[in-house]
């Protein structure tokens, strides 16, 4: 097995972390381990979440931008500002830092897509994206069957959603 | 501006309000953490951007029909003493306390309301009212929030929900939290294993002023940690149903306490009883403790004729700002507990000691 962070040694270091009923874990070399602090496990808790998700995060950031450190085009924050505060720079940070992040939100929420309240004007369009999905998966599953009778009446409802969702609205990432 | 000293409800009158399972629920609170689309979080925004950000939000707030005659300020048009009220009243948090220009706070009149501008998020709003309520603060916040959205543009994602400086607080943005009263567990040695499985069921119990703080009389905070993939509704109910969970447990381990060993009781209450009767030098978390078990003591009816009103005044007038605020700013922390003893001792005038409930003679 190699080493998550530099994928050239073996990894020798192996860390487990629990949260709920998820787990993660860790693969490193003795020398990533090292630079990051994790050579000796006793004075390293697992229970020190913060650390070990601030790692995670910053290290899945970095393997998603290939070696290269990300920075935020709106607002100059860089992975390694994450890494100390363990706070993003402005909302669209999520954007930038979209990949590194998904792996990080599933160890510490229940789900990785926000389910609840949404403000009012995105309502609508949140919902008519529900919709379009689920039409979407009906007509793949109606052309597969070569019901196109069924196809082609679904084909004019997405084109009636699209339509009438207007662009502003729609967020996409 | 508004003196904070007139606008706050006398501890008396706080005191005095009452809420479903005030016994052990001393309070309900949520808060939900908002973003503005396009401007950079509190944390790493430059200053003249904070004061943007507030200029925006402030107007908003104030404008809401639940902020009729609120105290909307600047962080650094409050002192440091005023600061402290506020977090010893949960109205702000101490992270929020130590802000100063660039950030800001309304809170409505009667303290149910409060918004923190420029806190870690640019919006922080919570809604607290006292006793077991947490559906109704829901409710309350829910109906702030969507007013506010009218007014103002919230930074959110279809896939990550409201986006928070910090993603712990990603999707919903929401903390629904208790603050327990539970002497009767910690005095029967249960509070640990109860502590645990409330953090296996992924909720976070914390002392009386939140993360890291300890739990100064009896008192423990209890909240959600997860904020995405699970809607606000079923996060409140969730917590509804352990707090009763909880709250059984309490007035299990009280009863089994009074049955096995009513001495121990009795002793835990009555020396509470008499060092607040008689010390002339008590700080302030030994007095945090000491009222604890007097309020357990009220609550057996230990203190016939007296009330809780009594000592959840005191819970807060003993508290360092509050008795500051009351006396002086210029004391000494011996000066202090001076007078915080005599406050209590004053108080405990005509409080007779606790009567001691014997059983029934079994010859």
């Amino acid at each position: 097995m190699l080493c998550t962070i530099c994928k050239e040694k073996p990894a020798t270091v192996h860390l487990t972390q629990i949260v709920g009923d998820k787990m993660q874990k860790l693969d490193l070399c003795e020398e990533c381990a090292k630079s990051k602090g994790i050579n000796d496990p006793t004075s390293f808790g697992l229970a020190d979440l913060d650390l070990m998700l601030g790692l995670g995060a910053s290290q899945q950031i970095e393997q998603a931008a290939g070696g290269m450190e990300l920075k935020c085009p709106y607002c100059g924050f860089k992975q390694t500002d994450f890494k100390k505060s363990g706070r993003l720079g402005c909302p669209e940070c999520y954007k930038t830092f979209a990949e590194g992040l998904g792996g990080l939100l599933k160890t510490m929420h229940k789900g990785s897509r926000h389910v609840g309240k949404a403000p009012e004007v995105l309502r609508a369009s949140r919902e008519n994206a529900d919709k379009l999905s689920a039409l979407q998966k009906k007509l793949t599953k109606a052309i597969q069957e070569e019901n196109f009778e069924n196809a082609a009446l679904l084909r004019d409802e997405i084109k009636h959603l699209t339509e009438r969702s207007p662009s502003h609205t729609r967020m996409s990432r | 501006m508004k003196d904070l000293q007139q606008f706050l409800i006398p501890p008396a009158e706080i005191a005095r309000l009452r809420g479903p399972q005030d016994r052990i629920v001393m309070s309900s609170r949520v808060r939900l953490a908002r973003n503005l689309k396009g401007a950079a979080f509190p944390g790493w925004a430059k200053k003249p951007e904070r004061i943007k950000v507030l200029e925006t939000i402030r107007p908003a707030v104030e404008s809401l029909p639940e902020m009729i005659d609120a105290l909307s300020e600047t962080m650094d048009n409050l002192g440091p003493l005023d600061k402290q009220m506020l977090v010893e009243r949960h109205l702000i948090s101490r992270e929020h306390a130590a802000k100063s220009s660039g950030s800001g706070l309304v809170l409505n009149h009667d303290e149910t309301f409060s918004v923190m501008i420029n806190e870690e998020d640019h919006l922080r709003m919570q809604a607290l009212l006292p006793g077991f309520q947490l559906r109704q603060a829901w409710i309350a916040i829910d109906r702030l929030d969507s007013d506010l959205e009218k007014k103002l543009d919230y930074a959110f994602d279809n896939e990550w929900g409201y986006l928070t400086a910090c993603p712990t607080n990603l999707g919903t943005g929401i903390r629904v939290s208790a603050m327990l009263h539970l002497p009767g567990l910690v005095l029967a040695e249960q509070i640990n294993p109860i502590i645990q499985s409330v953090n296996r069921l992924g909720l976070a119990v914390r002392g009386l002023y939140g993360e890291g703080t300890e739990a100064l009389g009896n008192v423990f905070q209890v909240s959600n940690q997860m904020t995405l993939g699970e809607d606000e509704k079923s996060i409140v109910e969730r917590l509804e149903k352990v707090l009763s969970q909880i709250i059984e447990n309490e007035e299990n381990a009280r009863l089994k306490l009074l049955e096995i060993k009513p001495k121990v009781i009795y002793n835990h209450i009555g020396r509470a009883y008499g060092i607040m009767a008689n010390a002339h030098s008590v700080s302030s978390k030994e007095a945090m403790n000491l009222l604890s078990l007097m309020r357990l003591g009220l609550d057996l009816e230990l203190f016939p004729g007296q009330d809780r009103t009594l000592v959840d005044e005191l819970f807060l007038e003993t508290q360092p700002a509050h008795l500051q605020k009351k006396y002086s700013d210029k004391l000494t922390a011996e000066e202090r507990d001076s007078l915080r003893a005599d406050m209590v001792r004053e108080r405990l005038k005509n409080v007779s000691r606790p009567v001691v409930k014997t059983p029934p003679p079994t010859n």
